[in-house]
């Protein structure tokens, strides 16, 4: 499919740039000092592996997360906010990288959809109550 | 040969399930009683001549019959023999026809038991039939599993390495058993509108719990085998194919507190129908996620896109076909019972509210980013956050409401009463809330309020099990399924927050620590399974300085896929689990390694455990008091006079 077909050549793309990366992927560097590490990890898993199924950067070997994770640990010893490195996968990647979809417009159906249908079908439990209470009498 | 007779019985099944449709169908009228006998027998046939089919293709993978080219592709001379079995179901055309034995499985039982009269049996079998016809010619049409291959090649490619394991070598019939065991409600349902007989949901009772019991226990096969297969201890990952699953299971279970109202009080009729529909489309929905190739992962086989379109419009077909008769039908149905605002009805009622919101939840976060990419081409990605936001409050209230159900009566409860007996569970509660807050590291307010809940869903079915005491085994049906909810919250909770992990290079003779445990690294050696090679390594728990257990964490590398696959080793107290991933090789001995501790994991399943117990407990009071039911029950006739 279409899809798959762009997603095969991103990772080959990524292949290619960064075949030494391979064979680093299951240790990442780590900060000597635990918050930083600590907020390495909590970002890493805010960030999608694209090329895997449903892995988020910290959990994945491949080589995309292996780069996503040394990009990411780089701006964090830059000093970089955690907003400026969001912004900047995102301006990478697309908000397809994001674990947690961004809340605007095109994506309220989708934050707001559950409880809309929680509220409906909480109404219809309430004049349902109603009516079978009312039954009774 | 073999394929020829697996193709011929295919062809004689469908001729089957046709007459069985148009039988089932005709016999659901009063005076049809030889269309009936018809369609009862072409349900034998149907099951007989589809497990023929299947036999023959299981027959063809044992005997590695390469020029069939399902096996072909999928199987391979090297592998152990459960594989070469479970291989059948690895692929997508061999899973297709496990689907259909089993819906023809079904149809058998409907037709064996005969469960809620002769019409709306007959006419619950017509609708099975469609539905089998349907995916039958789905399979010769387009999946066809006997498909020949000239010349046959010498070697197969092999089944996917990481589906070369026990857990998933069950993991598909036991989903499949839960997926399609809808069909069997849904049939009984569509039956019961076309009927108009009101002992439908008392009829398809043990086929709602069968398939709920097989859904919960697929469920948790499927989650277990991620956590120890995948290598980084995760145990759901939210994602569109687990998805596809938990929908049909949130469901069913709203559809068997719903057709519970429905039997007892006559309640919430056209809300269980459609619940019945709904089921067993999202089933259908699941099936076309997974096969259709519009997700990626290990269990989207199919990406060929006329596959696809074809269960696009078998979906259509069944769900659009079932809706019209609800909307047709629906209408001519009694209103409701009268029940008092503080009563059984109303708990159940709420339960609905909160499943059917946590599905939608599900529901909109799994098509959303499809559908968004088809409508603009904006391509966004929903994970883990958005369902800690969204479904897991939804999901948490309705837990606070569990206790409550059981414990009020039909039609008139007393709250208060019911809210004193449950003091004792309240009391759990708190002090599960402040040894949590008092005792584990680190502090966690989220994970205080879980183990609140837990302790409060516990203590209630603790209280519930004394209350019935000495009463029959399914009055306790309740209860343990009410527990295995709050026991999975328990291990979910402790392994989200108080997991600790440790990624390190050790060389051999080194040890390494994670969590409470020290691990003394001796190397590793290089193995040779029956199809692949693995480099195995070996760690030694050390508890104050003398070995204790061994963990054999290995790396295996299949041969005739040329992939890699980590096989994790786990020591477990019951309580906790000691979880070993090996990693690279590092030159001089030095291996990668990851390992997590992970406290209260075994938990998450043995709680999926005790509520498919529940299940059973509840089916088998059925079943023994399954004589008095199968005279036509139907105190009365729900369908108003037309």
């Amino acid at each position: 499919m279409k899809c798959s077909g762009v997603k095969t050549v991103i990772a080959l793309l990524l292949l290619m740039g960064s075949s030494n990366a391979v064979f680093a992927a299951a240790v990442p560097e780590t900060f000597s000092d635990p918050a930083k590490e600590a907020r390495a990890r909590h970002l890493q898993r805010q960030f999608f592996c694209l090329i895997c199924a449903g892995e988020s950067v910290d959990e994945s070997n491949s080589s995309f997360a292996t780069d996503v994770r040394r990009l990411l640990r780089e701006q964090i010893a830059e000093g970089k906010t955690d907003k400026q490195i969001q912004d900047f996968f995102v301006a990478r990647y697309g908000a397809a990288i994001l674990t947690k979809p961004p809340v605007e417009p095109a994506t309220w159906l989708l934050w707001l959809g559950p409880f809309g249908v929680l509220a409906i079908a909480g109404g219809v439990a309430w004049v349902t109550i109603k009516r079978a209470g009312k039954a009774g009498t | 040969m073999t394929g020829e007779l697996g193709q011929l019985a295919l062809c004689f099944a469908l001729a089957l399930s046709l007459v069985m449709a148009v039988a089932g169908l005709l016999g659901a009228r009063e005076d049809h009683t030889a269309a009936r006998s018809v369609a009862v027998s072409s349900a034998f046939g149907l099951f007989v001549f589809v497990a023929l089919a299947f036999g023959t293709l299981t027959y063809a993978f044992i005997i590695s019959d390469f020029s069939i080219m399902d096996v072909a592709s999928n199987s391979n001379t090297l592998k152990p023999l459960v594989y070469k079995i479970s291989g059948v179901w690895g692929n997508h055309e061999g899973s297709m026809l496990l689907w259909v034995l089993v819906l023809s499985i079904y149809a058998a039982l409907v037709a064996g038991l005969q469960r809620g009269g002769p019409r709306l049996t007959s006419a619950a079998l017509g609708v099975q039939g469609l539905l089998a016809a349907a995916f039958l010619l789905f399979i010769l049409f387009t999946s066809n599993p006997f498909l020949r291959l000239d010349p046959a090649p010498f070697e197969g490619a092999g089944l996917n390495p990481l589906l070369q394991d026990p857990g998933l070598a069950m993991h598909p019939p036991m989903l499949y058993a839960g997926y399609v065991g809808l069909s069997a409600s849904f049939s009984y349902a569509a039956a019961a509108l076309l009927v108009g007989e009101a002992g439908w949901a008392r009829a398809a009772r043990p086929f709602m719990l069968v398939a709920w019991m097989a859904l919960t226990c697929g469920i948790a096969l499927g989650s277990w085998w991620a956590y120890y297969e995948l290598g980084w201890g995760g145990f759901w990952g939210w994602d569109p194919v687990e998805n596809a699953s938990l929908m049909p299971w949130l469901i069913a279970t709203a559809l068997l507190h719903s057709a519970l109202a429905t039997e007892k009080s006559g309640a919430f009729r056209t809300w269980s129908l459609l619940l019945a529909i709904a089921g067993f489309s999202l089933s259908l929905i699941g099936t076309f996620l997974v096969r259709s190739g519009l997700t990626s992962s290990v269990h989207a086989f199919a990406t060929d896109p006329t596959r696809g379109f074809f269960i696009m419009v078998l979906i259509a077909l069944a769900i659009g076909g079932a809706l019209a008769l609800f909307a047709w039908r629906a209408p001519t149905l009694q209103g409701g019972a009268a029940f008092e605002p503080a009563s059984r009805e109303t708990t159940l009622l709420l339960n609905n509210v909160f499943l059917v919101a946590a599905c939608a939840c599900v529901f909109v976060g799994t098509l959303y980013p499809m559908v968004l990419d088809a409508i603009n081409g904006t391509k966004i990605s929903v994970g883990p956050p958005y369902y800690v936001l969204t479904f897991a409050p939804i999901f948490f209230a309705l837990l606070l409401l569990v206790p409550f159900g059981p414990q009020l009566n039909w039609r008139r409860g007393d709250l208060k009463a019911v809210w004193r007996s449950l003091y004792p569970a309240l009391g759990l509660a708190a002090v599960a809330c402040v040894v949590v807050l008092a005792v584990a590291s680190p502090r966690s307010l989220a994970a205080a309020g879980a183990f609140a809940v837990a302790g409060w869903l516990i203590g209630a079915s603790i209280l519930d099990i004394r209350k019935r005491r000495g009463a029959r085994a399914s009055a306790f049906a309740a209860a343990l399924a009410h527990a295995g909810l709050g026991i999975t919250l328990l291990g979910v909770t402790g392994t989200t927050v108080w997991r600790s992990e440790t990624l390190t290079v050790v060389a051999p003779g080194q040890t390494m620590t994670v969590g409470p445990y020290t691990l003394r690294f001796d190397g590793v050696t290089r193995v040779k399974g029956p199809n692949y090679i693995a480099d195995r390594g070996k760690f030694v728990i050390m508890e104050d300085g003398k070995a204790g257990a061994t963990m054999l964490p290995e790396h295996r590398l299949y041969l005739a896929q040329g992939q890699d696959v980590t096989d994790t080793a786990i020591h477990t107290t019951g309580l906790r689990d000691l979880y070993l991933a090996l990693g690279d090789d590092r030159d001089g001995g030095r291996f990668a390694v990851r390992a997590y501790v992970s406290p209260l994991a075994p938990l998450i399943w043995l709680g999926g455990l005790v509520m498919a117990l529940g299940g059973a407990l509840s089916l088998w009071g059925r079943l023994r008091l399954s004589e008095p039911e199968n005279k036509p029950a139907a105190p009365a006739v729900a369908m108003a006079a037309e």
